[in-house]
């Protein structure tokens, strides 16, 4: 990964963690050394990872929190495995994260905090910074960081408490330093926030920031610096983005696409509330937003927004899921248009809130009573989640159905560099509503799609009734036996058509061979990573990433006929796979992790070799 | 159900026949659901809206079959929720005029917290309660509005929990206009049902419906023959609260308590004018705690207040958006603040 030039190497990624207590500001400097690194340019995936608690017992293991960043020269598409550079703030981050790092890897620490309260709170029993080991083992940088932030700030009028809270900057300054990233767009991000309402503080922290920088300069304290190269990312217009921002992005998109305002309701829930949080502030591209009294009324007022003519979404996370479950199924058997939204966490229950999970494909596909089928679809990295909200979009308004949007909390709080796309490439999602002119029956459908056409509240003369209980073709209730066998088929082959329109699937990789790896959603970056990296070696697998969970893509059944074994690699306890081997009668082997966390693509490559090796 | 009537009479002639679906309706006989049916169907005519402008929205229950029996947009959705797909409704479409029909079990039990919240946000929409007392369509058992005690198949031995009273818990939750009517009294529930329709905001209105096979005669006590004169006191803006026979009973406070006074001994200008606009809600409050059978139950409108509604400000904050950011573009959406170029 690196030449020998001494005191200067040239890397092609690197993964750098600050981790600190949930109050340093951990979040901060992660994000800010990512806005750096993206105008390098750099290829870069992040990973957010913070307690559910707000702000649990200052120094407590409970209460760390970590940004990690990868960037690199060639296409980064995880936040990486390990870290190559570690920065902790406490010994609570320490504990934490150490274990993670790698060896021989940088480790920043703020000696400062390494008190005797802190350090029991940790559970060290003695100092691990006077343990000689551990600058064997990794290239340690012990600091005051604390006592550093203050001392370059003694002559300024702030507060202590003031002057404490800049040590982050220090932290950010010194790695900018190590990893020679320009500090001049941090700066400019001071000022824009800052400067006006507080300048003080903003120049408090551009001074922080600086005396870090010029403390890796001055003293060379770390022996080497590293650069990455600018990576040979496409031409073109790029921003960052995290998941939840493109979902929201994908749903407004689609909305001025059909030409029908979004309505969005939801209810705060982590980690998906930021969708509502991002849509609120566009308005001005028609989007209302309700911020419903729960989960329930929620989806309810989504599906009444699109019985009167809007694109009603909703957004969610698992526990979410389970309340509106009942909705669901008014949606689908009234056939309304609907994007319900799934930012999956750990399950079940209130689980791991903030922490990610595939556990919920089940709950998708199968979480309602009644045969209820609905198209699933899933966003495989952040700023993929605009394509796959405009996907379900566009399949809600088509199909006129319901459709679920898994995405996951660590896609939902990643963020990546997104080439914009340019807005004439967006596919055309127009569709009219019933005709005035003509005799409304509710349920008429399409004959290519099945799709019903709706007739909107306001439409003159084309009044009628819906509702939860079975109806015949005009609407009308029927508890006729046959015509619920009728209706029933129709519902489902309307979804299960679905699958006419998809496209083909991409695959990495050659279309036969000994292992093809199968996944879906957000473990498309490190299967991808794994696949490629063995490729590069000369060994021969194959992946691909579905982006319809149902109806499945018709030419996965080929795909899977053209290789000995197949590798399903899911967060979750094997639930893709159950599905792959039900469809497709395949022996596919489940690799399986349910820690909150996901996939290293160290991981996925010694089970793929596994498989090779059999 | 997928009738089309053709060359529709403009909006002041309709009449109670366009708004009859030819659908059959499918209540007990006897329901004291037909009479409430009826009277809305002769109330909509008169409201100046279009037909294709009401919406009728359900949950479920006997009640909650209403929109399939009027020639309306409708939409029977699920047990408790119609408050908020009707919110999604009349957000969406702020010229519509929303109807939610429900009943004791599916507004206050089930979807008592979308009703609460329906209420605070004060939509411009009407809520009819069906209050029967009992759950019908499950075949009979108490509801949150049985009185203590009520037998039925769940509640053999006597049923344990206090009833809540429909018109304070719409109070509580300052409903912004609140009326009560009865099933059996078709031009007050037209009366009522009018004022409410009239009203900006959101309107509560509790109807005392009988439950022909599993509770009847279960209002029989304040709203039968026997008892109507003495049990009903029927509220008029501007004018004292008189009630009984020949009007000769009246309601004075006594401190903070109400107390029935005989008109003819009651001191001049010491029985209460009704005000239900008046902006303190204590007096409200006061008539909604009166009940039989020490007091006389109060009918027609006990509380019409204004405040904005919630789609108005909805939609203000978002034609102030437009008007101070533009409408959006592509580009915006797009592009966002920061954006950089790989050549």
């Amino acid at each position: 990964m690196s030449d020998s030039t001494p005191g200067f190497r040239e890397m092609k990624s690197v993964v750098v963690r600050f981790a600190g207590d949930s109050g340093d500001g951990m979040q901060i400097v992660g994000e800010r050394f990512t806005d750096t690194s993206v105008t390098v340019p750099n290829s870069i995936a992040t990973f957010p990872d913070f307690p559910a608690e707000i702000r649990a017992p200052v120094g407590t293991i409970g209460g760390v929190s970590a940004f990690q960043v990868h960037f690199g020269s060639s296409q980064v598409l995880t936040p990486g495995d390990e870290p190559d550079a570690l920065v902790a703030m406490n010994p609570a981050a320490l504990a934490v994260h150490l274990p993670d790092l790698a060896k021989g890897g940088l480790l920043v620490v703020n000696s400062a905090a390494f008190t005797a309260d802190n350090l029991k709170m940790a559970g060290f029993a003695s100092n691990p910074l006077d343990d000689p080991g551990l600058g064997d083992k990794y290239t340690l940088v012990a600091l005051d960081i604390t006592g550093l932030a203050l001392e370059s700030l003694k002559d300024t009028a702030l507060t202590n408490r003031e002057k404490l809270r800049c040590k982050n900057f220090f932290a950010l300054g010194l790695m900018y330093w190590v990893y020679t990233r320009p500090i001049e767009p941090t700066i400019e991000y001071i000022n824009s926030k800052w400067a006006k309402k507080t300048p003080e503080l903003a120049a408090a922290n551009i001074r922080v920031l600086k005396a870090g920088y010029y403390l890796g300069e001055t003293s060379e304290l770390t022996r080497n610096r590293y650069s990455v190269a600018r990576a040979d990312v496409a031409p073109g217009i790029y921003r960052k983005i995290s998941g939840n921002e493109a979902t929201a992005l994908g749903l407004i998109a689609a909305s001025q696409r059909a030409g029908r305002d979004l309505l969005f309701s939801g209810y705060p829930i982590t980690p998906a509330t930021s969708i509502l949080e991002t849509l609120a502030a566009y308005k001005h591209f028609g989007v209302t937003t309700v911020q419903a009294e729960d989960e329930i009324a929620a989806i309810g007022v989504a599906i009444g927004a699109s019985y009167a003519g809007k694109l009603g979404a909703t957004a969610t996370s698992g526990p979410g899921m389970c309340l509106k479950g009942e909705f669901i199924g008014l949606a689908i058997t009234t056939e309304l248009p609907l994007v319900i939204v799934n930012v999956q966490r750990g399950g079940p229950s209130t689980g791991l809130p903030t922490k990610t999970e595939q556990s919920d494909l089940f709950q998708a596909l199968y979480g309602r009573h009644g045969e209820s089928p609905l198209p699933v679809i899933a966003a495989n990295s952040p700023s993929d989640c605009f394509a796959a909200a405009f996907e379900a979009a566009r399949i809600a308004m088509a199909y006129s159905t319901p459709v679920i949007l898994l995405t996951d909390g660590y896609l939902a709080n990643g963020s990546e560099p997104w080439q914009v796309p340019d807005e004439a490439t967006l596919p055309d999602i127009s569709r009219p509503f019933a005709d005035e002119s003509q005799p409304y029956v509710a349920f008429a459908r399409d004959p290519q799609t099945l799709a019903r056409t709706q007739a909107i509240p306001g439409q003159p003369g084309l009044e009628h009734r819906i509702g939860g209980i079975e109806k015949n073709e005009k609407g009308a209730i029927s508890y006729d036996p046959e015509n619920h066998s009728v209706m029933t088929g129709l519902r489902a082959a309307k979804v299960a058509g679905i699958a006419r329109s998809l496209p083909p699937l991409e695959v990495t990789g050659e279309l036969t061979g000994k292992v093809l790896v199968v996944g879906w959603g957000g473990t498309h970056g490190a299967i991808t990573s794994a696949v490629a990296a063995l490729r590069s070696e000369g060994v021969a697998v194959s992946c691909t990433n579905l982006r319809y969970l149902n109806p499945l893509p018709p030419d996965l059944a080929a795909l899977i006929a053209g290789f000995d074994h197949i590798l399903v690699p899911e967060l979750n306890y094997g639930q893709l796979n159950m599905i792959l081997r039900a469809n497709y009668l395949v022996e596919a082997a489940s690799m399986t992790k349910i820690m909150g966390r996901p996939f290293k693509v160290s991981e996925i490559r010694a089970r793929i070799l596994e498989l090779l090796n059999d | 159900m997928a009738t089309v009537i053709q060359d529709l009479p403009a909006v002041a002639e309709l009449t109670r026949k366009d708004f009859v679906p030819p659908t059959e309706v499918r209540w007990c006989p006897g329901c004291g659901d037909y009479a409430i049916l009826n009277s809305l169907q002769r109330t909509f005519p008169e409201l100046g809206v279009a037909r294709e402008n009401f919406v009728v929205i359900s949950g479920i229950g006997c009640s909650s079959r209403f929109p399939f029996y009027m020639n309306t947009y409708g939409f029977h959705t699920i047990h408790g929720r119609a408050p908020s797909v009707a919110t999604g409704v009349k957000v969406a479409n702020p010229e519509l005029s929303v109807w939610i029909i429900t009943g004791d079990g599916d507004g206050l039990s089930i979807g008592g917290n979308h009703l609460l919240h329906l209420l605070r946000r004060n939509l411009d929409a009407t809520v009819l309660l069906f209050n029967n007392r009992i759950y019908g369509l499950t075949k009979g058992q108490y509801s949150p509005t049985s009185p203590v005690g009520t037998r039925t198949k769940t509640s053999p031995n006597g049923s344990l929990e206090n009833p809540l009273n429909p018109v304070l818990f719409a109070l509580g939750a300052e409903a912004t206009f609140v009326a009560r009517t009865v099933d059996n009294n078709p031009k007050h529930m037209v009366e009522t049902f009018k004022a409410a329709h009239a009203h900006k905001g959101i309107s509560f209105v509790e109807i005392f419906q009988n439950c022909v096979i599993f509770n009847d005669s279960t209002w029989e006590s304040i709203y039968g023959k026997e008892s109507r004169d003495d049990q009903m006191l029927f509220l008029e803006t501007g004018k004292p609260l008189l009630f009984g026979k020949d009007k000769s009973k009246g309601i004075r406070l006594n401190g903070l308590t109400p107390e029935v006074v005989d008109v003819a001994t009651a001191a001049p200008g010491e029985i209460l004018i009704h005000q239900p606009e008046q902006a303190s809600p204590l007096y409200s409050h006061l008539l909604a705690t009166l009940a039989e059978p020490d007091f006389p139950t109060p009918m027609g409108v006990i509380r019409k207040i204004e405040k904005p509604t919630y789609e108005a400000l909805v939609h203000a904050q978002n034609a102030a958006a437009k008007a101070k950011h533009g409408a959006g573009t592509w580009q915006e959406l797009l592009h966002g603040d920061a954006t950089w170029t790989v050549a």
